[in-house]
């Protein structure tokens, strides 16, 4: 970002460099894969050469008598399944009986090295009888098609229907209706950390401590206990530094359940370490879809109904799917005010990796179609895409005929900032041929109001200790995975107490030490942790300034920290500094530690429907986006030029965290738009490196330029929501609708490659071709 | 690749940081094994199987390479630099200043291959143009920052006086 773009943010606060940013930048940050110090056991995992078929044989003798071959595990070492859905665990970390992709982890192995390790893998005798393999959703929708799950008819693993509104009467009020058919490939995370893990089990005291890469240490303990038998309090999970994450690493994955079980059967330490492309066979990523999507829409603009058919091909086991499924329809909603919406969703099971979630989960595809249809529609309509926003912009506050609440929306200032930016109307119509601009909007939860492990404890709990050294502990359970969480903590905490920001220390991420936390998923962290550490921290700031008012010989109430000073009176006319207090207070009290929660009140968890939890939440972010491109007729190549990005987060605590975090989602979306796609041959993975599945490189990512919008949610910790997610959407329906203006061609499936933009100017030159020709004899 | 027990040792001497040291390491051993299991270097990072990623960079007599696609026997005599030799005395180097300050880190995983990257530039041009920053970090990838603010941070880092 320029710093005149930087002018532009509405915050008033500084921003701060990471806390744990000097670590990262000396190489001394400690990942999964750093901290074996070579005394683990190398692990390595066998994997299915087959895509469906029944285990015949299963000898792993050989393999078990090789020398320096320490452990041997099978699905006969665990009779458990794993996952995230209480209602959807269909997966045993080894297979069990039967193997539903290629790639899926048959057995495994711990040796002294990785070439034993290897050797003992060529040494597993596996035989399966072949089963038909299904690699799209029609092949496994077809009549007739062998069941993956005998339990999932239709190999549907969940259909949604979902009405809301008066849908007859909503298209009849159209002055035009149109539908169109989208498709969107599947797409992966490609964090730069490939998977890791190391697990250790001694037997002497019963007792497994696992680091691992999960973005939610809580799933993981769970399901250790749970696959290994084992009491959750002989277990210890700690998170070190992790490389990413942005949905990967939200499910509990099968490796980690795999080096546990590998580290008891060793009685020892164990360290697994994926490689890129089994890093790919993992998956868990956005699902290809495909979206029928039909709007009606009056000649002012005003659409009048929306309805919404979405299949997502979601592989080989349930993982997220079904909340992915439902977040595609909850979705639609909660950004424009739309009089009838209807929604069918199918989640399909395939022969190939599991999909899961992914920035922006299950919202990005459907936005996509939407805002490209909508697009569509105002262009007929000879309406502006910015104008035909702003006629269907919701009133707030509101909730949604799907029962979400939108308490804060800054859609409108978004809109206005990226307007005037890319100054829109001075260059829209008027640029040279092959150049064009494109807009869209897109928005998505600050945390799923409705956590998925229900257990009616707080939904977010910070410890804040404070003892004789006079720093400030805050505990958070909550997993910093580089979007910095941890900074956003101590930021809440030293402005809360007024203190200064070195002060405040963050662990985070061990079950031994820290609370209980859901986890770094569907952007929770901020709103409700952050509410958590605020809380923790004014219960603290309490007991300070009871010790303090005692000092001053004043009334509590009129005591006040600001700048580690206790003060009184409106001058200050009598002060005491931080760490006076604190050794008054601790002489009084012995050290303290204290419990700050927060919990999403029960009018914000969502409709009473059928997955109505699902999309519900304290706050949603809003986000509109202006791309150019550049359009090569002789190649097809798209190149994009310029982004101009504005995201209502409510406030942002760290500007300087939340423009990274813009940057990062809108460039993301730009993958996904351009050339991210993982394809599958036989269920062989093609794009299984960093090489073969293109994530943009440096020398193709355009300038990004970012407004920051604050319409301060009622409920947001110092206002704040998300800001990590919702501009992911915008990206590539911006994309597709600024090619549109370019070269005057639609395009309907992602990625936009030069394949498929060439595919379409071809197809174009032979209808132009056609109609000369057709129209020549008259 | 993992050493082999066949492979032959040969002893490899190496300026480390700045400091010569002498090991015994299998011909075939990567010269990013090298770093990370035998001098305990773990700021060198491995994040794909073989060239694709760039996270391993190191400097090879002041030039930026892949650690993962090298032997280390091919360093014999030569200059290696990781990113825990960047800062000295307790000072961090002008671009992990930057890259800190200006959010040039997010998750950190590609940052040490990202920093010596960009290093081994500015020493071979002070002042870089964008065009500059984009063809030397150009097989480097992050998928955190889309890139901005490493930019910026560059162009921060070559403002300051080295």
């Amino acid at each position: 970002m320029t710093a005149g773009a930087n002018g532009n943010r509405a915050s008033r606060r500084a921003g701060i460099p990471l806390i744990d940013g000097i670590e990262k930048v000396t190489g001394r940050a400690r990942y999964t894969a750093d901290l074996d110090q070579g005394e683990a056991l190398v692990a390595r995992i066998f994997r299915s050469p087959c895509s469906h078929g029944e285990i015949i044989r299963l000898n792993v003798s050989k393999a078990c008598a090789l020398d320096g071959v320490m452990a041997v595990v099978t699905g006969d070492d665990c009779p458990h399944t794993y996952g995230v859905l209480p209602v959807a665990m269909n997966e045993y970390p080894l297979a069990r009986g039967r193997v539903r992709y290629r790639g899926e982890p048959v057995a495994a192995v711990a040796a002294t090295d990785e070439q034993t390790a290897e050797r003992a893998l060529e040494l597993i005798e596996f035989e399966v009888r072949e089963l038909p393999a299904y690699y799209s959703s029609d092949e496994a929708r077809a009549p007739g098609a062998v069941l993956l799950h005998e339990n999932k008819p239709g190999n549907l693993e969940r259909e949604v229907h979902h009405q809301f509104g008066d849908l007859v009467a909503g298209f009849a009020a159209a002055d035009i209706v149109r539908e169109e058919q989208i498709h969107c490939a599947e797409v992966n995370h490609a964090q730069i950390e490939p998977h890791a893990c190391l697990a250790d089990y001694d037997p002497l005291t019963g007792r497994l401590t696992v680091q691992s890469v999960s973005q939610v240490g809580y799933y993981l303990h769970l399901m250790l206990a749970r696959c290994l038998e084992m009491d959750t309090s002989r277990i210890r999970v700690i998170k070190p530094f992790i490389g990413g994450g942005f949905g990967a690493r939200v499910e509990v994955l099968n490796f980690e359940i795999i080096t546990a079980l590998l580290a008891r059967r060793a009685t020892g330490k164990v360290m697994m370490r994926l490689t890129r492309e089994e890093n790919f066979l993992t998956h868990r990523a956005r699902p290809q879809t495909d979206i029928r999507l039909k709007l009606g829409m009056r000649r002012d603009g005003r659409i009048t109904a929306c309805e919404c058919e979405v299949v997502q091909r979601g592989g080989a086991y349930a993982g997220y799917g079904i909340v992915t499924i439902l977040y595609a329809g909850a979705l639609l909603q909660g950004i424009y005010d739309i009089p009838a919406v209807k929604y069918d969703g199918y989640r399909v099971y395939a022969n190939l990796p599991p999909c899961g979630a992914m920035r922006g989960h299950g919202s990005v595809d459907t936005r996509h179609a939407f805002e490209c249809l909508l697009d569509r529609m105002a262009r007929e309509l000879g309406l502006d895409p910015f104008a035909v926003r702003r006629t269907n912009l919701l009133r707030t506050p509101t909730r949604t005929l799907n029962d979400l609440t939108v308490n804060s929306y800054g859609l409108a200032q978004c809109l206005d900032k990226v307007e005037q930016a890319s100054r829109w109307h001075e260059r829209i119509g008027k640029l040279p041929r092959g150049r064009g601009i494109g807009m869209a909007c897109s928005h998505y939860v600050s945390g799923a109001a409705k956590p998925i492990h229900w257990t009616g404890e707080p939904h977010a709990v910070v410890n804040l200790r404070l003892d004789f050294d006079g720093g400030v502990t805050a505990l958070t359970g909550a997993a910093d995975i580089g979007q910095g969480s941890s900074t956003m903590v101590a930021i809440a905490v030293a402005e809360t107490l007024g203190t200064a920001l070195g002060r405040v220390r963050v662990v985070a991420g061990d079950s031994a030490v820290t609370p209980k936390d859901n986890g770094a998923y569907s952007s929770r962290i901020t709103f409700m942790v952050g509410n958590a550490a605020i809380d923790a921290a004014k219960k603290l700031n309490a007991i300070l300034s009871e010790a303090a008012a005692r000092k001053l010989d004043a009334r509590t109430e009129d005591v006040e920290c600001i700048a580690e000073t206790f003060r009184v009176g409106p001058q200050g006319q009598s002060t005491i500094p931080f760490s006076e207090v604190v050794k008054s207070m601790l002489a009084e009290r012995g050290p303290v530690t204290v419990t700050g929660t927060f919990t999403c009140p029960p009018e914000a968890q969502g409709g009473k429907h059928r997955g109505g939890a699902v999309g519900s939440t304290m706050g949603f972010s809003y986000a509109a986006q202006v791309v150019e491109v550049c359009v090569d007729d002789a190649t097809g190549l798209v190149t994009v030029e310029n982004v101009w990005a504005a995201l209502d987060c409510g406030c942002a605590i760290n500007p300087l965290a939340v423009e990274g975090q813009i940057e990062g989602s809108v460039w993301m979306g730009m993958g996904q738009a351009l050339s991210e796609e993982t394809c599958h041959v036989e269920g062989l993975p093609l794009h299984a490196s960093l090489l073969e599945y293109r994530v943009p490189t440096i020398a193709e990512s355009p300038p990004i330029e970012v407004h920051i919008v604050e319409s301060h949610d009622p409920n947001g910790p110092f206002g704040a929501k998300e800001a990590s997610e919702g501009a992911l959407a915008g990206f590539p329906p911006a994309l597709v609708n600024a090619v549109a203006n370019a070269i005057g061609i639609d395009l309907d499936e992602l990625p936009v490659t030069p394949d498929r933009v060439m595919a379409a100017l071809v197809e174009r030159r032979r209808q132009a071709r056609l109609a000369t020709a057709r129209g020549a004899p008259a | 690749m993992p050493e082999t027990s066949q492979a032959r040792k040969r002893l490899l001497r190496v300026k480390l940081n700045g400091r010569w040291r002498e090991d015994a390491v299998a011909e075939n051993q990567l010269l990013v094994d090298y770093l990370r299991d035998c001098a305990r270097l773990t700021g060198v990072k491995t994040g794909c199987d073989g060239g694709e990623c760039g996270a391993c960079t190191v400097l090879l007599d002041g030039v930026a390479v892949p650690s993962c696609i090298m032997l280390a026997v091919r360093c014999e005599g030569r200059s290696v630099e990781t990113i825990e030799g960047l800062a000295r005395q307790g000072n961090l180097n002008r671009l992990q200043r930057a890259f800190h300050e200006k959010l040039g880190t997010q998750c950190g995983f590609c940052t040490p291959g990202m920093i010596l990257a960009a290093e081994a530039l500015l020493r071979r041009i002070p002042k870089p143009s964008d065009v500059e920053i984009r063809a030397a970090l150009s097989g480097n990838l992050c998928r955190c920052t889309g890139y901005v603010k490493i930019i910026e941070s560059v162009k921060a880092a070559a403002e300051m006086s080295s």
